[in-house]
């Protein structure tokens, strides 16, 4: 399979370090490399204490929004006699991002230990793994590396040998993106259709089953263990700018660079080393044209832009993006930012859970408004009709799929107009008369 | 991409899914979770895995498994894309191509398949039965563009050239 690249002196492994080491698939294999000792140690812990711990490591999350971790799971009520959940969001679909994908491909048991130390954090005996169904083969490992840590009593009745039960089930997804909202995903979980909820309640108030639960990304709980190991001291000075974006973080890159792959840098490193070094930057003869850097659901970052910005969450903003879910989607000057605009576009309608008008509408009337554009049909007022539509579809919605659908069609305008005019200029009006 | 369109489904009378192993599997599930309904999308994989696609009387059948409607079944079947409400080809294939795949050259990828598997067409199934091929949302791999899903088979980095001779394997 595609891995690994040997890692490139300017990163920082520490999630990746055993990528391409089949080894470390097995519990006994993860044990001979310090794996559980994360576990072990947080089962000595009060809840309290550990969620202290995360909360001073400024973990935030890494499934997009980036919310502080151990804030996310001092939400969570105590004593309150009612079972609690933990959902590992493991549903990555998000255009650009495959980062989730090898954390269970290659440590399988870095997320099992993960979500074992967040279940004890979060005083929940069940974590629900949610796994989109095209990842066949982290589906299949992350089955064996259960059944493994079963048998060797890591989780199950009596975890480690604390007295606690910890269970952990997959749960297979079968083709939708909008499931890796949070709320679809627990609507997903109990057997029906992914639309996501209004909020509040949120989830830790009333989620999963209608109990409290926490809910957090694949490499946010990944991260855990070594946290514990290596204390939040350690995490915290794991920072090259703003002190708030804290720890390494894999950054996914892909389309126009000579190699794309997983990189893990620290976070505040230079966007401009991460696409021209350590990704090999652009193919011979090719030049930097634009980089939507969280995934597909955030703003186009201009090649000025991506070259001076910081990769972390600070960083990102300051640069007319966000961070996102940090997959890189590079652009070099041969690609047509109206087609991948359209093609995103077409992304978000098929994707719409549909609930929203605006969401639903939106989505379908923005590509098909792009889609007459790319073939010579497009109409004067076209841009205005498409920022229109998009100031409609932002904010206003139950989830943030229509802002994201939203989100490169108006900075695809603003920062590349060009492109869009010439197909205007270009366009004979309609094909059928009308 | 919802099911792809096949054959016209059969009218041959419904041999229930969850009897024997499927039942046990199904049965196992119980456990996990805090409500029947919550093993309705692990149910819906069993009867796809056992009979290729889901057909209405198959919708029943897990409706009447698990406590629930067949309409309200059928909801769910039909928002999630990778749940087939029609007959296949006997091998699947989909294809990636969202804007990072399209990037780089998926466009081809999916030419090539359409010819050498002699579909022609998206989402039509070949006229011998072997292959149905669809375009998909992002694979969640897009750094080894273009990965395609044959059956459970997730290939990476897949090129033209590379198209006949990964079919080869699929009789
Ligand atoms: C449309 C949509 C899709 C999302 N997809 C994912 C996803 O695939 N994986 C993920 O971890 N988070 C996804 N999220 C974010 C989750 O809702 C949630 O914020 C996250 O899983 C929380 O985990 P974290 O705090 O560890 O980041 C998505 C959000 C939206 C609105
Ligand atoms: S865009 Fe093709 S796998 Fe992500």
């Amino acid at each position: 399979m595609g891995y690994p690249h040997p890692p490139h002196a300017k990163e920082s492994v520490v999630l990746s370090k055993h990528f391409g080491d089949a080894g470390a698939r097995t519990y006994a294999g993860w044990v001979e490399r310090g794996g559980y000792e994360g576990l072990k140690k947080a089962l000595g812990m009060t809840p309290d204490a550990l969620i202290e711990e995360v909360k001073a490591s400024g973990l935030r999350g890494r499934g997009g929004a980036g919310f502080p971790t151990g804030l996310k799971w001092s939400f969570m009520p105590k004593n309150d006699g009612k079972p609690h959940y933990l959902c590992c969001n493991a549903d990555e679909s998000e255009p650009g991002t495959f980062k989730d994908r090898e954390i269970m491909r290659w440590t399988p048991h870095a997320l099992i230990e993960g979500c074992a130390v967040a279940c004890h954090a979060i005083g929940a005996e069940t974590c629900y793994i949610y796994i989109r169904g095209e990842f066949t083969e982290p589906y299949k490992i992350m089955e064996a590396a259960v059944a493994d840590a079963y048998k060797n009593g890591a989780v199950g009745a009596n975890a480690m040998g604390s007295g606690k039960r910890i269970d952990i089930v997959l749960h297979r997804g079968a083709g939708a993106y909008i499931c890796g909202e949070e709320t679809a995903l627990m609507n997903s979980i109990e057997g029906k259709r992914g639309n996501p909820r209004i909020k509040p309640p949120f989830p830790a108030a009333a989620g999963l089953f209608g109990m409290p639960t926490t809910i957090n990304n694949v490499e946010t709980l990944a991260a855990v263990p070594h946290i514990l190991m290596r204390g939040a001291a350690w995490y915290k000075g794991l920072c090259l700018s703003n002190p708030k974006s804290t720890g390494t973080k894999l950054w996914s890159v892909c389309g126009h660079v000579m190699k794309p792959g997983n990189f893990e840098v620290t976070m505040g490193f230079p966007m401009k080393d991460l696409i021209y070094e350590l990704a090999g930057g652009m193919r011979p003869g090719r030049t930097l044209k634009a980089v939507i850097p969280g995934g597909s659901s955030v703003p186009l970052m201009n090649r000025e832009e991506a070259e001076s910005a910081l990769c972390d969450y600070e960083g990102v903003v300051e640069k007319g993006s966000m961070l996102g879910s940090a997959g890189f989607i590079v652009m070099d000057d041969s690609a047509d930012i109206v087609y991948e605009v359209y093609r995103l576009a077409k992304f978000y309608a098929h994707e719409s859970c549909a609930q929203c008008t605006q969401c639903r509408e939106g989505t379908a009337w923005t590509t098909k408004i792009l889609e007459r554009m790319l073939h010579g049909q497009g109409k004067p007022e076209d841009l205005d009709l498409l920022l229109d539509l998009s100031d409609n579809m932002t904010g206003k919605t139950i989830c943030v799929l229509s802002d994201s659908c939203a989100a490169p069609i108006v900075s695809g305008i603003k920062k590349f107009r060009g492109e869009f005019d010439a197909y205007l200029a270009r366009a004979k009006g309609p094909a059928v008369a009308v | 991409m919802s099911a792809a369109q096949g054959a016209a489904p059969t009218e041959a009378p419904h041999e229930p899914v969850f009897a024997g192993k499927p039942r046990e599997r199904l049965e196992a599930l119980f456990p996990k979770y805090p409500t029947k309904q919550a093993c309705l999308l692990p149910a819906l994989w069993i009867v796809q895995e056992e009979r290729g696609w889901i057909s209405p009387a198959a919708m029943a059948e897990v409706a009447t498994v698990l406590g629930l409607t067949p309409a309200y079944v059928r909801g769910v079947v039909t928002f999630y894309t990778m749940y087939h409400t029609h007959p296949v080809g006997r091998h699947f294939i989909q294809v990636c191509t969202t804007s990072p795949c399209h990037l780089c050259g998926s466009d081809d990828v999916v030419k090539a398949l359409l010819k050498e598997t002699g579909c022609g067409e998206l989402g039509t199934t070949s006229a011998d039965g072997r292959f149905t091929v669809i375009e998909v949302e992002c694979l969640g791999a897009c750094g080894f563009a273009t990965p395609i899903l044959v059956d459970n088979d997730f290939i990476e980095s897949v090129t033209p050239e590379r198209v006949p001779g990964i079919l080869a394997g699929y009789r």
